[in-house]
């Protein structure tokens, strides 16, 4: 009964994708997206009853369906684990994975392919699944290298536009570079363990089992550089950004709440080996810090709305790093959650603004659609509060927890942090000012066709706006049911903040500066007015952020162009040194013939000649010489 | 038998067929016709035959003699076939002189 309805929570997505893939031509564009949905929905139906059965319980269901593979000490078992993390991210994935489905129906109804897009979202749930419930790393990595395969598909979905070509491509590669450490990690642990199970590893090093020390360290390392690759953390971040060219419920769906968490999950997933290794977690929450500020910092100026929630999916991924790095999972699972809810909501609201527009992704022609969205303006400003912090909105109870342990552990990361949440607060609110208030900026015709969207986009903003609101409820300061509830998978216990002094000292920094921020962007873009100006009169330091800190540039000159030099030369020398030696054989041999040829000369007297004379040298020597 | 070679001695038998086949040689080497070289190549064969059935008398063995009968028969039939393939050639080059047959030039 268990395994069955563990193998229809993973499979569904999967027959939805054979069936959109096969037979969605021949189908009408509502029924594959109502198969689509319907099947992601089935699986969070079974995800809801696990669930439900596990929070009772307390015990984990596991599935083992076969040996997958057996050499001398090293076994992997094709088996699933749903314990209390696993189950928790497939409540979220699942459950928005449903709403944005339910979404695409409408948003992608006037494309062609649109069967195809379903069956690139359902294969992309059903990896993710895979991912999140397998019972070692091995099965995490086939969900793993999937979820990377539809990122691609789905990126490049709009395939006839060279540059979302180029932009899935990009992903392609930073990911493969990640997944290369990911990999290397995975053999390290498996020469380490003689196991790859989550469990049997625990168990291993419960029992006293020695490691080394140092080959663990290179292990995690390699292990987070997976997790750069797969959550867009520096130095491989910049595919995220680009991913944007995506259409928008992939961009919230993989962009934003799921794919991205993946690398998050794996470190939560395998926190008792990083607890070992706390360089390596120092290293993480560095990393994470700095990520949260630069791209909140390039986030301040961009004007494309995908982009700069783009990068704030960015930065807010660096504070989920950030608290990973401390050792705090739980608070980085708390944000993620809070995450996964208010962006997926911010982009599929940028996505019906999107779609009112047709096509418009440019602030600067946007403005005023407050009056006539009405729906999505109210979503949108839920989820813009919730992400810039302020109390009651979920955000601001999973952020304020990642500062404040961050305060307590190490106060420099307190204030990057603190910064990229000031920062965060102000580029949201300058896109709701820019896109919500004032003036409708764009052309007549545009004007004259804007429309608050179908029940089938707004219903999920709703919803997801609700979530955003109230989703804090599930970690309230003092009294979390999350720390309790994932308990069973920490290593170590959540730590408990008294509610002293500091802490209503550091959340009220916190708000306040997320007042600043929005301060700052309401007396800009408000009270002057303002509306950021055209590319070409971008100057000075905006001018840096605005080009990204020429990152990409940095990249092509450092990486790029090397490769290609090699290429060249690979070409242009050695390639002509190789084939002239190549020819030059074969030249020699057909001049060698022609010369040869001349023998041939057709006369039968000569070659009668030849041939006595030939005998009789042939005797000569055999009588004569010998 | 035996008083054949007494007679006229073995030595003799291989000068003979030497000169035959030298002069077989010579004809297939230096002349144009065709059908002479045919003949001269005859001349070659016949010498060998000769040289075997001397040999053959000689030594007191009559296998010899059985491969001469044999060599002739299948010169015969060489002969048909050599005839047949040269009338051919006359037909489409109108001559047998073999300077004019460079077909096989490469």
């Amino acid at each position: 009964m268990e395994t069955n309805l563990a193998l229809l929570l993973l499979f569904a997505p999967f027959a939805g994708f054979l069936i959109n893939i096969f037979f969605g031509k021949k189908l009408s564009k509502t029924l594959t997206g109502t198969l689509g949905t319907v099947a992601v929905a089935v699986s969070f139906a079974a995800t809801l009853y696990f669930f439900l059965q596990v929070l009772q319980t307390k015990t984990p269901v596991m599935v083992n369906l076969f040996e997958w593979l057996h050499l001398a000490n090293f076994t992997v078992n094709f088996s699933f684990q749903l314990d209390q993390l696993s189950l928790l991210w497939l409540m979220f994935v699942t459950g928005i994975g449903t709403l944005i489905h339910m979404y695409s129906i409408s948003y992608m109804h006037d494309d062609e392919n649109m069967h195809k897009f379903f069956a690139y979202l359902n294969l992309f749930v059903f990896f993710m699944i895979t991912l999140v419930m397998g019972s070692n790393l091995l099965i995490m990595f086939i969900g793993w290298e999937g979820v990377g395969l539809c990122s691609y598909l789905l990126i490049g979905f709009w395939y006839k536009n060279q540059e979302y070509n180029d932009a899935a491509k990009k992903a392609f590669i930073m990911n493969r570079i990640g997944d290369l450490g990911f990999l290397i990690g995975i053999f390290i642990l498996a020469y380490l363990f003689h196991t790859v199970e989550y469990d049997l590893m625990k168990a291993e090093l419960e029992n006293g089992w020695s490691v080394d020390k140092a080959w663990l360290g290179i292990a995690m390392l390699c292990l987070f550089i997976g997790a750069c690759g797969k959550s867009a953390q520096l130095p491989l971040y910049t595919w995220l950004p680009d991913a944007m060219a995506g259409p928008t419920p992939v961009s919230a769906l993989i962009h934003a709440a799921t794919m991205v968490t993946a690398g998050i999950f794996m470190i939560t997933r395998l926190n008792f080996l990083f607890n070992l290794t706390p360089d390596v977690l120092e290293i993480i929450a560095v990393v994470g810090a700095v990520t949260s500020l630069v791209a909140a910092s390039i986030g301040l100026v961009q004007n494309d709305i995908k982009k700069v929630l783009a990068y704030s999916t960015v930065s807010q991924l660096g504070l989920i790093f950030l608290a990973l790095g401390l050792g705090a999972y739980e608070i980085a699972v708390f944000h993620v959650i809070t995450h996964a809810f208010f962006k997926a909501c911010l982009f599929l609201g940028s996505g019906s603004v999107i779609h009112a527009l047709h096509g418009e992704q440019d602030m600067r022609n946007m403005g005023g659609l407050r009056k006539v969205m009405k729906i999505t303006f109210v979503t949108f400003l839920i989820s813009t509060l919730a992400i810039s912090g302020l109390p009651p909105f979920s955000g601001f109870f999973s952020k304020d927890e990642i500062l404040m342990t961050a305060f307590h552990h190490n106060k420099p990361l307190w204030v990057i942090g603190s910064l990229a949440s000031i920062m965060t607060a102000f580029y949201m609110f300058r896109l709701l000012y820019l896109t919500f208030y004032k003036d409708f900026r764009g052309t007549e015709e545009q004007k004259h066709h804007l429309h608050e969207s179908p029940t089938l986009i707004t219903f999920p903003l709703i919803v997801l706006a609700i979530l955003a609101l109230v989703g804090g409820a599930i970690s309230l300061p003092g009294m979390s049911w999350l720390n309790e509830y994932l308990a069973p998978v920490m290593a170590k216990p959540a730590e408990h903040h008294h509610l002293g002094n500091t802490e209503y000292m550091l959340m009220g920094i916190a708000v306040v500066g997320a007042l600043i921020g929005i301060g700052v962007a309401y007396a800009k873009y408000i009270k002057k007015g303002e509306v950021p100006p055209a590319d070409a009169q971008i100057t000075g330091v905006t001018n840096v952020l605005y080009n990204k800190y020429y990152v990409d540039e940095i990249y092509t000159a450092i990486i790029i162009k090397p490769i290609y030099a090699i290429g060249s030369f690979f070409k242009n020398v050695t390639e002509v040194a190789l084939s002239g030696f190549v020819f030059g054989l074969g030249r020699a041999a057909t001049l060698l013939g022609n010369q040869g040829k001349t023998v041939q000369n057709g006369s039968i007297g000569f070659y009668l000649l030849v041939f006595v004379l030939g005998v009789c040298s042939i005797l000569g020597y055999i009588f004569l010489v010998k | 038998m035996e008083n054949i070679l007494q007679q006229v001695g073995i030595d003799n038998y291989i000068y003979l067929s030497t000169l035959l086949f030298c002069v077989g040689i010579f004809g297939v080497l230096f002349r144009r016709n065709a059908i002479v070289m045919f003949m001269s190549i005859e001349i070659m064969l016949n010498a060998v035959n000769l040289l075997l059935v001397a040999f053959s008398t000689y030594h007191q063995d009559a296998a010899g003699q059985v491969f001469v009968f044999f060599s002739m028969a299948v010169a015969a039939a060489e002969v048909a076939v050599g005839l047949a393939i040269l009338v051919a050639v006359y037909r489409n080059h109108n001559g047998i002189d073999i300077d004019n047959l460079k077909k096989l030039k490469g």
